[in-house]
């Protein structure tokens, strides 16, 4: 939480508009209050508290079954919580039931009314709030517009292609103007490439219509793209809640860190400490770890020292210091991807390290071959350190 | 070895088809024999129909039966969609398990314990409370609308399992209630099935000799009652004709329902190849 | 949206969804509960009654109604069952009738099923409805072509004496053979549907990765796809087996005066007897011997609705 904190510290109002989380006057937009919702003996969703704040992108980030659909359906009024309060712009949402809810869904299926129209889709949701018709055929056209499928009005949904039905059913979900936009797994149903490409289409019109949108995904690369925060959540809980920078410098544990791209995490007993380093000794590493801030924690106490394999330096001569953070082992396996190399660096203890590293220059020969002994390293500011 | 294999599967796929259709074929043949007995062919001749269709009786019970079956299939419908519904949408709530086993048991329960446990049924109500007043079309209506319902639930509730249930939430998202949920988008999804479900019903209905038997009164034969009663006695070269008749309906109708099904299933696999593209 | 008190409207919008929830659940409840569940009962009450063999059974009927409270229960009418060798030899013979027959049909259902799943495209439709059709033509009529072939001057021994393979015509209807012709030819379909809908939805990859490692074809068929088919083939032999112990019609039109089936006694002891009781309690004795399969035949609908979904 260092850079935050600094952040805080130059507090100005451009922050607290753009990073309303930082603000400690700002009034969040949604309200998870203590919500637990239970199916027979199971507990869905723990416990859990969050806030949301105005024009968010806000990911709900976690493998199959960590709640976080439980959470978004809760949300929209498929269920109701066990217990605690959900709040929307200040009005607890308690037996509201989803058609009377300021909130609209993309589904993951998209579930598009297979006998109706596009025009006919997107038009549903005014339709059954009454609305003139030449009030729905101009918001309509409008939609469709944004969406570019004014070409399309006309066909049904068996006739489009995964894309166009994934831009139909966005097209449907905003054109009631909802307070949130709630996305299942948006882009789920998309092949690699049309997936990138529309993460940036899907914030572009967030950002043209500034609705608030609640998103739930199990794609990392998905939430660090397009979200302005994310919460990552596992077995009914959240584990952490920041922006996609902090999650990825600052995890506060083990899932985290593993959750949001490649880790090593090397486990060791905190040994000194003080109020600028720490120093940790770790059997696995077979080498003491030398941290640049101070930890938490009180000396014998077991930690674990997340690094990122990018941040490793990996090199054939023995490194000129090499008291701290200096780790000495056998190349296992090499992928060559091309634009980078990964290597597996097996150490004494067993213990496998990943390191990548860039090709920056064109090789004769790859740099490292099987079984070569190699020395890992890096900065001391490049680990962070764990305690769960 | 894979040849081999194809080979007894032809051949079973072949003599199992000869099975079901050689009997069905020679009563079709035999309906334009000029003769009486089966197994001489004495020329062809149309005799039967006229004479089928001068049996003021097999007219009459045919009518009673066409009467019933549109009347109890329309009922089963409007019975077994809710029952369908209930049983895929509805969750858990008390007394599920008793629905759905009255839902599943008219499916296999031997007719004549329906038919007689109808019976006793509609006979202590009149002892009781003065209705049914005798016996007749009415009851034999309700006996089939009660196995009919069941049919035409388990066929709702099947396409309904098989449907996405989140295509109905995006129209209770969008602000639609439950009853104009089901109106505008479930029904219209669920059509096919519902047809499907009338047609059976009526089959039913019209195809049904034991539980009629039992709750028919005087005066409201039906036309499997009737062929039964003359069938009995042997074979009849008028219900020959009848038999022929029947089928042919029939062939029609499937006919005409399998082209609809095989134009709907060719337009989804259109539409996921272009959901590939 | 306020959080003021829901509008008039509101409120009774939300009372139609509460009831309207009940209101669909409890009409088809209600018919189901009068018009199958309640017949049961009462059938289970006059198997325990006195029949009055003189009377019409109306009027022994509603003796009874009158003395029902005071009545104690009458078991006379299963001791009945009991003593009389005919209702066991009835139940036996049904039950034996109907698991051999079920048995045949699936021996020639299954290969069909198989072929039929393993069709190309547009052939399989084409089966599939050839299988459905004859389920939609009458079933009385089914049954009835099947005189006109096995008959004593029908058209299978007409054929052998034609031939000179016979001398003398077999006799063929009015045997058991002819039952479980009609029963194995009638219920046919009730057998491939369900049979078919498990084995199409088999992924056929299982059957090839089974070869891959090393099966050879029948133990592929033994280790995979048989396991794999088994709630289409139990209920496929279910709902040939249940409806075929009751079986009236093929018995009474194929079957000879001595092929005696709990079905035909039931209509007799009802029909020709008028012996209402006694006819109640073949009707009790009966559902009590099927409730197992019955109740089993549920549980595979269930699963396979959960399945789906």
């Amino acid at each position: 939480m260092l850079v935050s904190e600094a952040a805080l510290e130059d507090v100005h109002e451009d922050v607290h508009k753009t990073q309303p989380w930082n603000n400690p006057d700002a009034v969040p937009y949604i309200r998870f209050e203590n919500v637990t919702k239970k199916f027979g003996d199971f507990y869905a969703v723990d416990d859990v508290s969050l806030d949301v704040y105005r024009h968010e992108l806000f990911a709900l980030l976690g493998g199959s079954g960590c709640g976080k659909t439980t959470l978004l359906r809760m949300l929209a009024g498929f269920e109701e919580p066990t217990s605690g309060k959900i709040y929307i712009d200040g009005v607890d949402m308690a037996g509201v039931p989803a058609y009377e809810r300021p909130t609209n869904m993309m589904f993951q299926s998209y579930a598009l009314f297979p006998h109706m129209s596009v025009e006919q889709n997107v038009a549903f949701g005014l339709v059954q709030d009454g609305v003139s018709r030449s009030e729905i055929k101009q918001q309509v056209a409008e939609m469709l517009g944004l969406v570019q499928m004014t070409k399309f009005a006309k066909r049904k949904p068996h006739q489009l292609s995964g894309g166009q039905r994934q831009r139909v059913a966005l097209a449907r979900s905003l054109i009631k103007r909802p307070k949130v936009l709630l996305l299942d797994e948006p882009l789920g149903a998309l092949d690699k490439k049309l997936r990138e490409q529309t993460q940036f289409e899907l914030v572009n019109i967030q950002e043209k219509v500034g609705t608030t949108f609640v998103m739930v995904t199990h794609d990392q690369e998905e939430a660090m793209t397009m979200a302005s925060r994310i919460a990552v959540m596992n077995e009914g809980v959240i584990n952490q809640t920041g922006t996609p920078f902090e999650l990825y410098e600052y995890p506060n544990s083990r899932y985290t860190a593993n959750f949001l791209g490649q880790v090593n995490l090397i486990e060791g007993v905190l040994v000194d400490d003080d109020e600028k380093y720490a120093v940790i000794k770790s059997d696995e590493a077979g080498c003491d770890i030398y941290i640049d801030h101070a930890v938490q924690g009180h000396q014998g106490m077991t930690f674990w020292v997340a690094l990122r394999p990018e941040r490793l330096r990996i090199t054939k001569e023995e490194p000129k210091e090499t008291k701290y953070n200096c780790l000495s082992g056998k190349v296992e396996e090499i992928g060559y991807l091309g634009g980078i190399s990964t290597y597996h660096v097996r150490l004494a203890s067993g213990k496998r390290i990943k390191v990548t590293e860039p090709n920056s220059t064109r090789q004769i020969e790859p740099r490292y071959t099987w079984e070569d002994t190699v020395w890992v390293s890096w900065e001391a500011g490049a680990a962070s350190v764990l305690s769960k | 070895m894979s040849n081999k294999r194809s080979t007894f599967l032809l051949s079973a796929l072949v003599f199992g088809f000869a099975f079901l259709y050689v009997p069905i074929l020679l009563v079709i043949i035999y309906s334009f024999n000029e003769g009486k007995l089966v197994t001489v062919w004495a020329g062809f001749s149309t005799k039967w129909y006229v004479s089928l269709f001068s049996n003021d009786g097999m007219i009459d019970a045919a009518w009673n039966s066409l009467r019933i079956g549109v009347m109890s299939a329309t009922l089963a419908l409007a019975l077994g969609t809710p029952a369908g519904l209930v049983m895929s949408r509805f969750g858990r709530f008390k007394g599920r398990t008793l629905f759905s086993g009255m839902i599943a048991a008219p499916l296999v329960m031997p007719e004549v314990i329906t038919g007689l446990s109808l019976l006793l049924l509609f006979v202590t109500l009149e002892q009781m409370i003065g209705w049914p007043a005798g016996r007749g079309l009415s009851t034999i209506t309700i006996a089939h609308t009660t196995f009919c319902a069941a049919y035409v639930a388990v066929v709702v509730q099947s396409r309904l399992s098989g449907m996405d249930i989140s295509v109905e939430e995006a129209a209770m998202d969008l602000g639609a209630k439950p009853a104009k949920i089901f109106f505008v988008i479930t029904l219209p999804m669920i059509l096919p099935a519902l047809v499907a479900g009338w047609l059976l019903s009526f089959t039913l209905s019209l195809d049904d000799l034991v539980i009629a038997s039992f709750v028919a009164g005087p005066g409201s034969t039906t036309l499997p009652m009737k062929v039964f009663s003359s069938v009995r006695l042997g074979v009849s070269p008028e219900i020959n004709a009848l038999a022929t008749l029947i089928i042919l309906a029939v062939s029609v109708m499937i006919v005409i329902a399998s082209a609809m099904i095989l134009r709907s299933e060719r337009m989804r696999s259109r539409a996921s190849a272009g959901a590939d593209a | 949206m306020s959080s003021e008190k829901p509008t008039l409207k509101q409120r009774f919008d939300r009372w139609m969804i509460k009831h309207g929830r009940v209101l669909v659940i409890g009409i088809p409840y209600l018919w189901l509960f009068l018009f199958f569940l309640v017949p049961f009962l009462i059938v289970l009450k006059i198997s325990f009654s006195m029949a009055e063999y003189a009377q019409p059974p109306y009027t022994s009927l509603f003796s009874w109604i009158e003395e029902g409270v005071t009545i104690t229960l009458n078991f006379g009418n299963y001791l009945f069952l009991l003593s009389d060798s005919l209702y066991a030899t009835a139940y036996l013979n049904s039950i034996r009738i109907a698991a051999i027959s079920t048995v045949i049909t699936l021996l020639i259902g299954y290969p069909m099923a198989y072929g039929i799943a393993r069709a190309q495209g547009s052939m399989r439709s084409v089966l599939l409805m050839l299988v459905i059709l004859p389920f939609w033509t009458s079933f009385l009529i089914r049954v009835y072509a099947w005189i006109g072939i096995l008959d004593r001057e029908g058209l299978i021994n007409a054929f052998l004496l034609w031939t000179g393979i016979i001398s003398e015509p077999l006799i063929m209807r009015q045997t058991e053979f002819a039952v479980y012709v009609g029963i194995v030819y009638t219920y046919l379909p009730f057998m491939i549907l369900p049979l078919y809908s498990t084995l199409e939805k088999m992924d056929i990859s299982l059957v090839e990765a089974a070869l891959d490692l090393g099966c050879k074809p029948w133990q592929a068929f033994a280790k995979v796809t048989l396991p794999l088919s088994m709630p289409g083939i139990l209920a496929g032999s279910l709902l040939v087996f249940i409806p075929a112990v009751g079986e009236f019609v093929i018995p009474e039109l194929l079957g000879g005066p001595n092929t005696l089936m709990i079905g035909r006694t039931l209509w007799n002891e009802f029909f020709a007897n008028r012996d209402w009781p006694i006819a109640s309690a073949v009707a009790i004795a009966m559902l009590i011997f099927l409730v197992v399969p019955i109740m089993w035949f549920q549980h595979i609908q269930t699963k396979q609705e959960e399945g789906q979904q």
